[in-house]
């Protein structure tokens, strides 16, 4: 069995905790005491209708406010797969709690409301998907229910959207109407929507062919800490503990260690607190030993000597702003790729998108929260790393404010 | 699929054996709150494979609050004994003496709000930066949407409307003095995948998750084990039954299920087959409010 982790997005209201309680609800996820803590907690809807939503809108505030404020993960499976659903929230001022739980999914669901086509937030979460990389879209025109079932609706939408996606070289998009509320094309193909020869949303998802963002062809090994028992005959022991971001490694390889440039042979390779394996590859957490005694420490990467990665201290990169603080050049903060942590200084801002008419604003005067821009960062050591197209598992980077400690920023280096 | 393919339960592995080793690169003093459940057991088999043959860059922590099953303390015991780590046990019973705090009263007085002073007070005597736990986001509604690092304020509160953003695998765990980090390393395993993973495993747990037979009082169709903890009235009538264990909390607020399974085959046919969750089925103290977690983690609960 595998794992397909995906998450939901579009502008508010436009369904997206309501369809995921409905897949959990259809696929016979739901247990009998949480559908009635729901049922107790529907408020006296005209429709009758129980609020699905409620089983993702898990906070107070949420509740009260009828409304989505950050991340919900919730889970089921099917005999076919094992499913990690992110419901995203739609308003924009929590973007980036969407851009959270779309960094790991690798398959997006971008809901659109029937009766208003495709919206400002609809192309944020768009670009969002873009800039992440995401393999998969599916696009779910929503509330069919509100429109008729009307196939010319629908098609409209499906126009629509497909020229964003090609805007925003979205190559793998899927679409299909459905009703979230009603269950219209969840579980079951529906008859109201006759003419939709494709199949319904949970057959798409238990079939589509899951392209992780798992690269298997160039080896990074990030080490996160050295394992040094220095007791008794484990004295010389000294074990590079990390996960294996992409590729494979095999007993007797060549690499080269960076930032040092340093050269050895892999020696040994243990998994599972232990075992001796001649090969182990991405995404396994592993433990390296290299024939050579060299200075390697956490933030180190190994990489295979055939196959080095970029090692520099000045970074382009397509940036999404998520502080409520805005983004002032010149500014240091904590640039992040996967272990390794450096200063780092935004040197130049080349542009912002707009989200709307996807036009670029050439040297912006301020950039706020969720501005997405294009920025030059220059890092007080060398980075290694590899561009975010290539290898999502070493070409992302967080920026994080020294004074608050927060996270603010994502980067996808280009 | 190829030969490079990953099965889900390892994929999970190496997702959580990757959190701990983030901890133990990214803090000074981190510590891993052992609770004695089947989560912490699972937890510490996985503690074992991110750092052997290395030590843990961490001690067990459980606080105690005095309302345990016996069966519960006695395998803590061994456990620690077997990998040969440290274990640090704080009473929830001296810090109420110590702080003069009100206990609970009633059929069911649970310790289990006053166990986040406890908490509290060991964080600070041990100077904690991250706190490594077992919550799972199935479990709860509130847990649900914790990040896998959840930044804690000095007063230990979750402020869940202003979580950091967290993107990829990549955790930031900066914090401010004062401050500590709740992590939680098995965030996306669901209760399913615990079990799955405890039978490919072979890990030990406590007797008590086997069915057994044991007294118990019937109480609002929850079945409630006779101890010296809970209060006997009248009214109830106490019968012999065989039970199990879906989770192990105190005493006080931990129901037990009906049962005749008595091997993991057993149980694991059983939570595939339930109708009701974990929590509804065996947890007494989630039925006061709606938001009863979410409450209780602003508060500076796990
Ligand atoms: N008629 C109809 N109403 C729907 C449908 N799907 C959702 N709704 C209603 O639309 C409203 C908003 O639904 P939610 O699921 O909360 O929307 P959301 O996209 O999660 O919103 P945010 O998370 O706040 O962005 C609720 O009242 C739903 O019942 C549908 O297919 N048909
Ligand atoms: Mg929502």
């Amino acid at each position: 069995m595998d794992i397909l982790r995906f998450i939901t997005a579009g502008s508010v209201d436009d369904g997206k905790s309501t369809l995921i309680g409905r897949l959990l609800f259809d696929s016979k996820s739901i247990m009998v005491d949480q559908l009635e803590a729901i049922e107790r907690q529907t408020k006296n809807r005209e429709d009758g209708e129980i609020d699905l939503a409620l089983l993702t809108d898990g906070l107070r505030a949420e509740r009260e406010q009828g409304i989505t404020i950050d991340v919900a993960y919730k889970y089921f499976s099917t005999p076919k797969r094992k499913f990690i659903i992110a419901d995203a929230p739609g308003h924009i001022q929590y973007t980036r709690n969407m851009v959270t739980g779309a960094s790991n999914s690798d398959l997006i669901i971008i809901l659109i409301d029937a009766r208003n086509g495709v919206v400002e937030q609809t192309r944020r979460h768009s670009i969002i998907a873009s800039l992440l990389n995401m393999p998969q879209v599916v696009v779910a025109v929503n509330k069919m229910d509100l429109v008729d079932y009307s196939q010319d609706v629908y098609n409209n939408i499906v126009i629509e959207y497909a020229e964003l996606a090609r805007a925003l070289n979205l190559n793998d998009v899927s679409y299909i109407p459905i009703s979230a509320l009603k269950g219209d094309n969840i579980v079951d193909k529906s008859s109201a929507l006759s003419w939709y020869e494709g199949e319904s949303l949970l057959h798409l998802l238990e079939n589509v062919k899951v392209e992780k963002a798992i690269n298997l062809d160039k080896a990074r090994f990030p080490v996160q800490y050295v394992i040094r028992p220095q007791t008794g005959e484990l004295h010389d022991y000294r074990g590079y503990a990390g996960k294996i971001t992409s590729g494979i490694f095999r007993k007797g390889d060549a690499v080269t260690v960076l930032p040092s440039g340093l050269h050895s042979v892999i020696k040994e390779i243990e998994i599972d607190g232990g075992r001796l394996t001649d090969e182990a590859f991405a995404p396994q957490s592993v433990v390296l030993h290299l024939e050579d005694d060299i200075d390697i420490s956490r933030g180190d990467v190994i990489v295979p000597l055939s196959d080095v990665p970029e090692t520099t201290s000045e970074l382009e990169v397509l940036l999404c702003w998520m502080d409520s603080k805005p983004l002032v050049a010149g500014n240091k903060y904590l640039l992040q790729v996967n272990s390794t942590r450096v200063r780092s200084v935004i040197k130049d801002i080349e542009f912002r998108l707009d989200v709307n008419s996807l036009e670029r604003h050439p040297a912006p005067e301020k950039v706020g929260l969720n501005d997405i821009i294009k920025a030059v960062i220059k890092t007080s050591q060398p980075v290694v790393h590899d561009t975010y197209k290539a290898l999502r598992a070493s070409g992302g980077a967080i920026l994080i404010d020294e004074t608050s400690n927060v996270t603010v920023g994502a980067c996808m280096i280009q | 699929m190829s030969l490079h393919h990953l099965d889900y339960l390892d994929e999970l592995e190496s997702e959580s054996i990757h959190i701990f080793r983030e901890v133990a690169g990214q803090f000074e003093k981190p510590a891993l709150l052992f609770s004695g459940g089947k989560d912490s057991i699972v937890l510490v088999h996985l503690a074992l494979k991110a750092f052997r043959p290395g030590k843990f860059p961490f001690p067990l922590v459980h606080i105690d609050t005095g309302h345990n099953f016996p069966e519960a303390l006695e395998f803590r015991d061994l456990l620690v004994q077997r990998i040969d780590e440290k274990l640090v046990v704080r009473k929830v019973e001296d810090t109420i003496r110590e702080r003069k705090l009100t206990e609970q009263k009633g059929k069911f007085a649970s310790r289990n709000q006053l166990q986040t002073y406890t908490l509290l007070d060991t964080i600070e005597e041990f100077g904690f930066d991250a706190c490594i736990g077992g919550a799972r986001r199935d479990e709860e509604k509130a847990r649900a949407k914790e990040r896998i690092f959840s930044v804690r304020d000095e007063f230990g509160q979750w402020d869940p409307k202003r979580q950091r953003p967290e993107l990829w695998s990549t955790y930031n765990g900066k914090i401010n003095k004062g401050e500590n980090v709740r992590v939680f390393p098995i965030s996306n395993w669901t209760e399913l995948d615990i079990w799955n993973y405890i039978r490919r495993e072979k890990i030990d747990l406590p007797s008590i998750y086997f069915a057994h037979e044991r007294e118990v009082v019937e109480y609002e169709g929850q079945f409630v084990a006779v101890s010296e903890f809970i209060r006997i009235d009248d009214t109830d009538i106490i019968s012999r039954r065989k039970v199990r264990y879906r989770t192990v909390g105190d005493m006080t607020c931990t129901a037990a299920v009906a049962s005749e399974a008595d091997t993991i085959d057993g149980i694991i046919s059983e939570i595939i087959a339930t109708k009701t969750s974990e929590r509804g089925e065996t947890r007494i103290d989630d039925k006061v409010s709606e938001a009863a977690m979410e409450d209780r983690k602003k508060n500076g609960y796990f």
